[in-house]
């Protein structure tokens, strides 16, 4: 089951969440993260969408690199299995959304087809294969590394909202000021890192 | 094609619509790899590489791709160059290829090349789509290079590894942890914006 057993999957999943967020300390998926805060209602829609689609993707990444790209030797070829079974896996999320869960495909169906290119979601992929997790540290790595994705914009669109309209200097406004919020919420993070065993 | 054109599209992607600084494109990586000036120039490398070969092989088969199926095509066709550039790193450089970790694959989700297939390669010809990716690469490439050099030399006192701190100056431990690099990048934007804007107000800028 891989070289890491002594990390229990729990302390994976809080410190996913909070002392090795994606975004803050792992700069994963910041294009839609600087792009679609600027609403709290829209940023928390979009952290819902990634937080779903991480979850199935690193499962369905993880079974198929152990049980198809392992024994037929094909580990030179994970980043396009791996972007394959994203965007595969993308579409069928939305297709049954769209056939059971109307009313949240609604809700979060625009945001779907962007996610296929939200770096966060290859990125774990990626983490799950180079740390070598197990099943079942994989499963909270993707579920946490989702919450933690979520609490990170919703916080970020949050903050943007009480500041909007409030006067800035000049060239500041928009993605610059966004950035230094950013890292002052990194700042914040960062005090998380001792509690957890970092990975 | 002719020089000027190609001079053009030199300023027009490492000023103009610089990817990084005024387009807000492919930040992920350039935050996580920019505390060594080493990594950062092997990481630009690689974006030129990816991006210039991907916009050439999009550009010779913008005619045969079938316009609804064109984003996953041109991941598949990302997807390969950047596959090909791993394994030479891995061959050639085995060290900076761990430390760049999972990063080096994400430049296949890096939303330049993306932007820049979108934009520019799928409706023009081969040779200045080349020229185009690999002077996006450049633009983010240099911006990669300052914010590491700031980085690397508060952080560590060292330049490409070489200990510069001559002087025994305390080094800042926070340039080399995630927050400084999002200051660092908030602050370049901000000079920017302000650069753009003098410009633009004393009659116009250099160029239309």
């Amino acid at each position: 089951m891989g070289s890491a057993p002594a990390i229990s999957p729990f302390v994976i999943f809080l410190a996913s969440i909070f002392s090795s967020n994606m975004v803050l300390s792992n700069f994963l998926g910041m294009c839609s993260f600087i792009s679609v805060s600027s609403e709290y209602k829209t940023a928390s829609g979009l952290g819902k969408a990634v937080a779903l689609v991480m979850v199935f993707t690193t499962i369905i990444n993880w079974l198929i690199y152990h049980y198809v790209m392992i024994p037929l030797g094909l580990d030179y070829l994970r980043f396009l299995i791996f972007i394959i079974v994203i965007a595969a896996t993308v579409q069928i999320i939305e297709m049954v959304m769209d056939r059971y869960l109307t009313d949240l495909h609604m809700k979060l169906g625009i945001f779907l087809p962007l996610i296929t290119v939200n770096c966060a979601i290859l990125g774990i992929s990626l983490f799950m294969v180079i740390r070598s997790y197990g099943f079942w540290q994989t499963l909270l790595f993707g579920l946490g590394s989702g919450l933690g994705w979520w609490l990170a914009i919703a916080a970020l669109a949050a903050i943007r909202e009480k500041m909007a309209g409030k006067e800035l200097p000049r060239g500041l406004e928009g993605p610059a000021i966004t950035f230094i919020i950013t890292g002052i919420m990194a700042l914040a993070f960062v005090g998380f890192s001792g509690i957890f065993v970092v990975m | 094609m002719k020089k000027s054109a190609i001079k053009s599209l030199l300023v027009r992607n490492v000023w103009d619509e610089n990817q990084v600084l005024r387009q807000i494109l492919g930040i992920c990586s350039l935050l996580a790899v920019t505390n060594l000036v080493s990594n950062s120039l092997v990481m630009g490398a690689g974006l030129m590489f990816s991006v210039g070969l991907s916009s050439l092989t999009i550009s010779l088969l913008r005619d045969f791709i079938p316009h609804r199926v064109r984003m996953i095509v041109q991941t598949l066709i990302i997807a390969a160059w950047v596959i090909l550039f791993d394994i030479i790193l891995k061959a050639t450089l085995p060290d900076v290829s761990r430390a760049l970790g999972p990063y080096i694959g994400l430049i296949i989700t890096n939303c330049i090349i993306m932007g820049r297939a979108e934009a520019f390669a799928q409706m023009n010809p081969p040779i200045e789509s080349f020229f185009d990716g690999i002077f996006a690469g450049l633009g983010y490439t240099i911006v990669l290079v300052i914010i590491a050099f700031v980085r690397e030399l508060m952080g560590f006192g060292t330049l490409f590894g070489i200990n510069v701190n001559f002087l025994g100056l305390e080094t800042w431990t926070i340039m080399v942890m995630p927050p400084a690099a999002f200051f660092l990048v908030g602050v370049m934007i901000w000079i920017v914006n302000n650069i753009v804007a003098r410009q633009q107000a004393s009659g116009g800028g250099k160029r239309g």
